[in-house]
């Protein structure tokens, strides 16, 4: 056991897996991540090449280079700094280049706020990249050395980011397991790339113009990784638990077997979201919690089997999308069920927009809210916003 | 034929790189960058017009010749020089190592 924050969690996993190449811009507050990399590599404890660039939209071509010479590379951004990376992660997605990045998920300006929201990460997902979310910095590690093994795995080959939340998991330390470097070296194992533009005994283009009689195909094979990727993220979810005893799916469900109303959320919100979830049970009250770690590729169809049987459910999207009914969580997750012969109400929720807390009580409100438009027979769900003035 | 996707080389990569001479996409053998021969030149300018590099020099209303520092060897001007092919001012030199 040891006691970190999430950026020194990721940063913990980055020296055991040891990239080739880490590159280095500094964005608030993942910057604290590059920073301890760095301080691992002047110590003589880890031995990468640590690049310094001059913008995230440097790193993130910096590492398509890395990437694309069959390096394997990692970086770390927040806000800001991965929407300007915003071109360069659909170059990286479509090239089929297996990077790993860090996003402690800021909300973006204006006005400028440092705190938790995931517009950021939620404004790339239609990127290409595999999108996955950690609850604390136990998750936080151990996503990051999972992204590896997703990312290289040959039919994946599709980049990931790692999302924690801002400041709530990325500044505040807790315990957490590390594994022994043996033991990740192990688990690791990494893949020969599938190509390398530095192999000069077979040149190869990278990047080229394609015109309209191939680019469809082009897109379509792009696509096929990612949805490799759905059984691989599951094998080596599943690999991770059998050897660390810490299991990983799409999503972790709480109390959700015989529960009527539910609520689903990302990233730190989940453990208040379990606190309420165990008062309610404790009063008797048949509620449940899924917490989605996999947003890309969105695991639409293990959501139907697991929701399909509620009475309904509050979808709480921690981002505003404006001039949307709901947020991109509450999207998706109706589209997966509106096919079904059966399925519950859902209801849209917005919270926790830069930093904004959400609490016990305001958990609780939603599930009695849910509980009594129900038996109420309300009409359809407007959105609401939690612990908003208003 | 073209080919599925499920063909396709992932990431859109072109392994096969260098195949449009193969492929004799370009006659005119791509890279190779022309020589300029005044004394057959009739100064009628349309290279200058074509060149897409601005590559071709005139100085004093004259063609002097080619600015290899920007021609990146399309053999445009080559196509577009209207004289005969026997007496073209501007030609590929039979040693093909000029690039
Ligand atoms: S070969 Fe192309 S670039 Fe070179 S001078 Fe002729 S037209 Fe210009
Ligand atoms: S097109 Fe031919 S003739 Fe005309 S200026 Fe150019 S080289 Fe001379």
């Amino acid at each position: 056991m040891e006691a970190l924050d999430g950026n020194s969690a990721i940063a913990e996993a980055i020296k055991q897996i040891e990239p080739d190449v880490v590159v280095s811009y500094p964005q608030s507050p993942s910057i604290l991540i590059l920073e301890a990399i760095a301080l691992f590599i002047a110590n003589g404890e880890m031995d990468s090449e640590f690049l310094n660039v001059e913008s995230d939209y440097s790193a993130m071509s910096t590492c398509i280079g890395v990437a694309s010479s069959g390096g394997r590379v990692f970086t770390a951004t927040a806000s800001q700094g991965l929407a300007l990376m915003h071109e360069a992660l659909f170059i990286a997605s479509s090239l089929r280049l297996p990077i790993v990045i860090g996003v402690t998920n800021r909300t973006l300006a204006a006005p400028i706020n440092f705190n938790a929201d995931h517009s950021d990460s939620m404004a790339q997902r239609d990127s290409g990249w595999i999108q996955i979310f950690s609850e604390n910095s136990q998750e936080a590690y151990d996503n990051i050395i999972q992204a590896f093994k997703i990312a290289e795995n040959k039919d994946v080959r599709t980049p990931v980011m790692v999302g924690i939340d801002s400041v709530v998991t990325s500044n505040l330390c807790e315990n957490i397991h590390i594994q022994k470097n043996e033991e990740i070296l192990e688990f690791e194992n990494k893949s020969n790339p599938t190509y390398s533009v530095l192999d000069i005994e077979n040149p190869k283009t990278v990047g080229s113009l394609c015109a309209s009689d191939y680019f469809f195909e082009h897109k379509m094979n792009q696509n096929n990784g990612i949805e490799n990727s759905r059984k691989v993220i599951k094998n080596v979810g599943k690999e991770f638990g059998d050897r660390f005893n810490r299991y990983y799916g799409y999503f972790e469900t709480y109390e959700l077997e015989d529960a009527e109303y539910a609520v689903i959320l990302m990233s730190s919100s989940a453990g208040t979201a379990k606190k309420a979830v165990d008062e309610m049970r404790k009063r008797g009250e048949k509620v449940g919690l899924l917490k989605l770690r996999v947003f890309r590729p969105f695991p639409y169809k293990e959501l139907r089997e697991s929701l399909s049987n509620l009475k309904s459910i509050a979808v709480l999207d921690r981002v505003l999308t404006p001039g949307t009914y709901g947020g991109p969580l509450f999207i998706e997750t109706m589209a997966a069920l509106y096919n079904l012969d059966k399925r519950p109400l859902v209801y849209p929720y917005i919270y926790g927009l830069g930093g904004r807390d959400i609490t016990l009580k305001h958990i609780e409100n939603i599930f009695d809210d849910m509980k009594m438009a129900f038996d109420n027979g309300k009409g359809i769900p407007e959105i609401k916003y939690i612990n908003l003035r208003e | 034929m073209l080919k599925k996707w499920q063909d396709l080389e992932i990431g859109g990569i072109n392994s096969d790189s260098g195949n449009s001479i193969k492929k004799g996409l370009n006659n005119l053998e791509i890279c190779k960058k022309p020589e300029f021969n005044p004394e057959l030149c009739r100064n009628c300018f349309l290279c200058w017009v074509f060149c897409p590099d601005n590559a071709i020099i005139i100085e004093n209303s004259m063609v002097t010749g080619i600015n290899y520092d920007f021609c990146k060897g399309c053999g445009i001007c080559i196509t577009e020089c209207p004289v005969t092919e026997a007496q073209k001012p501007l030609y590929i030199k039979e040693d093909k190592s000029a690039l």
